[in-house]
């Protein structure tokens, strides 16, 4: 949908806004209480440790729950269609808009991939996000709940115990989504203003050129 | 070029005293080799004889009955072997008092047959017996066990019935802590001695009058019961740590159990002190490891955090947040420029 008045593009319709707002609050939660329990006993915990367990069981099946209506969403608004990129030329358009990034941005050149309705994402925040969605959150929530039933992990996998394999790939899972929201955030004010692509993802409409 | 010459001039001093010591060193080994062997054959042949004596006691005492003749009718009879009194003949071969004659613990009148009715009164040997006081035995530190033991919640509560054997059965007792690597061994075995009594109503009812909780129910609160159980002794939770002992023996009162999760799930474990003590001290032993629980068999959440993960990570985030930092400098700078 187009607003030819005020050059707007309505681009994140009310589901996936919905989505994304739970999505921030619940991955926050976990993020904040993950780290407390990863650093019991170090003397930089901040919480009590049982809460912690308690809210970030809590939270983590809620973010299972909102993933599921993230794929439902993305599917029933036909939104998943930004997520799927041609593998010819992709890298080079990925290293165009890295360009645009380190050097580019300070050179008011234009954007090399400009938003339009049927392109959301520029080619790096298509595979940071595909990544990030379609990889490490589901490999996050999947060694989730085997911690919530870990008498079901493997004893032994790859010579190590289940729970610790289980553990690794959920810390390191869980740390890689924590730099991708630091990134994320910063990327989000590289708009019209500082605030604009915030203010969009709460009204659903981006103003374009 | 004169102190290669020198050195040149002593090397066949230095070849002579480095062979003699290789020759002791080596001849040393081989007698503490075969003196090692010979001990193990040893036991074996007193393993042999032992068995051969026993087996007279073991032919009634390995089966639910026995044959006696009854003098009077002149006829053999079927007698009701009582269930503590028989002896199951794989597990004592294979516990800790495996080499020992029936008749080194009890008496030699039990060799007639059959048995006089007084021996019935015959005074049981008790552990400290033989394993107090005894250099032999000096790791285990058996005397520290025993003061250990009679400040435990079964000794104050038990008095006289609190023995050793009420948890270490001497036909059967074989030591697991301390003599494996393998942890799920330990403490399935240690928890099955605990459990003999604790989930038996029957062992239960002999030593109180007090109702069998439901270890089950008593241990709601812990979450992933079942992996926990499975994992970690009883007297991990139970017991009062003791670094001089390879496991504690102070059996704590239920409300002095541990019940924080943060006591384990740490990079301070209490397990690195009870559990895994033996495992991290031999492992140290073996590989020099000082952070031994970083094993792979020794995981518990929140305690195995590694220091180069964790230098890695923190420096990433450093670089992440810098790099954010420098380009929204360089944001402003060039807008401000360019305004």
């Amino acid at each position: 949908m187009i607003n030819h008045m005020t050059d707007r593009i309505y681009l994140y319709p009310v589901i996936i806004r919905i989505w994304h707002i739970l999505n921030a609050l619940f991955i926050l939660a976990l993020i904040i209480t993950g780290a407390n329990m990863y650093a019991t006993g170090s003397g930089y915990e901040f919480m009590n440790f049982k809460i912690s367990v308690k809210i970030h069981d809590v939270f983590g099946i809620l973010l299972t729950a909102n993933y599921a209506l993230f794929i439902i969403a993305n599917f029933k608004t036909g939104n998943i269609r930004h997520y799927l990129y041609k593998s010819k030329g992709f890298i080079q358009q990925m290293i165009r808009q890295f360009l645009y990034y380190t050097i580019g941005i300070f050179k008011n050149a234009n954007h090399p991939f400009p938003v339009t309705v049927e392109r959301k994402f520029n080619p790096l925040q298509q595979f940071s996000y595909v990544i990030i969605m379609f990889l490490i959150v589901p490999f996050l929530i999947l060694t989730g709940w085997a911690y919530l039933f870990p008498t079901i992990l493997f004893d032994k996998i790859l010579g190590m115990t289940g729970i610790r394999a289980n553990d690794v790939i959920h810390v390191l899972s869980g740390y890689l989504c924590t730099l991708f929201l630091f990134i994320h955030l910063y990327f989000c004010t590289i708009g019209d203003t500082f605030t604009s692509n915030f203010i969009s993802m709460i009204t659903g409409w981006h103003k374009v050129h | 070029m004169r102190i290669k010459r020198g050195w040149f001039k002593y090397s066949g001093i230095f070849s002579l005293i480095i062979s003699f010591i290789l020759i002791v060193f080596i001849a040393f080994s081989q007698q503490n080799a075969t003196s090692g062997k010979s001990a193990k054959e040893e036991n074996a042949q007193k393993l042999k004889e032992n068995r051969d004596i026993n087996d007279k006691c073991l032919k009634c005492h390995s089966q639910s009955k026995y044959k006696m003749h009854n003098p009077n009718t002149d006829k053999d009879v079927f007698k009701k072997m009582p269930s503590d009194r028989v002896i199951n003949i794989d597990m004592f071969y294979n516990s800790n008092h495996r080499n020992f004659k029936c008749t080194d613990c009890h008496s030699e009148d039990f060799s007639k047959f059959p048995h006089a009715a007084d021996l019935l009164f015959e005074e049981q040997n008790k552990c400290m017996d033989c394993h107090g006081d005894d250099p032999k035995y000096k790791k285990y530190n058996f005397e520290g066990i025993q003061k250990e033991f009679d400040e435990s919640v079964h000794a104050t509560r038990l008095a006289d019935q609190a023995t050793c054997w009420m948890c270490h059965n001497p036909h059967y007792y074989k030591t697991t802590a301390g003599a494996t690597q393998d942890i799920s061994a330990i403490v399935r075995y240690d928890n099955q001695v605990c459990l003999s009594c604790h989930m038996n109503k029957d062992r239960f009812g002999l030593l109180t009058d007090k109702t069998k909780p439901n270890i089950i129910e008593k241990h709601d609160w812990l979450p992933n019961q079942e992996l926990h159980f499975r994992s970690f002794r009883c007297v991990e939770c139970h017991t009062k740590v003791n670094d001089s002992l390879v496991v504690s023996h102070n059996i704590l009162d239920k409300t002095k159990a541990l019940k924080n999760c943060k006591e384990c799930h740490t990079k301070n474990s209490y397990l690195i002190t009870s559990l895994y003590k033996y495992q991290i001290l031999e492992n140290r032993k073996r590989y020099g490891f000082f952070n031994p629980v970083l094993l792979n068999d020794l995981y518990v959440i929140g305690a195995n955090r590694n220091y180069y993960f964790n230098i890695a990570s923190i420096s990433l985030l450093i670089l992440v947040v810098g790099g954010i930092s420098i380009h929204t400098a360089l944001r402003f700078i060039i807008k401000r420029k360019n305004d």
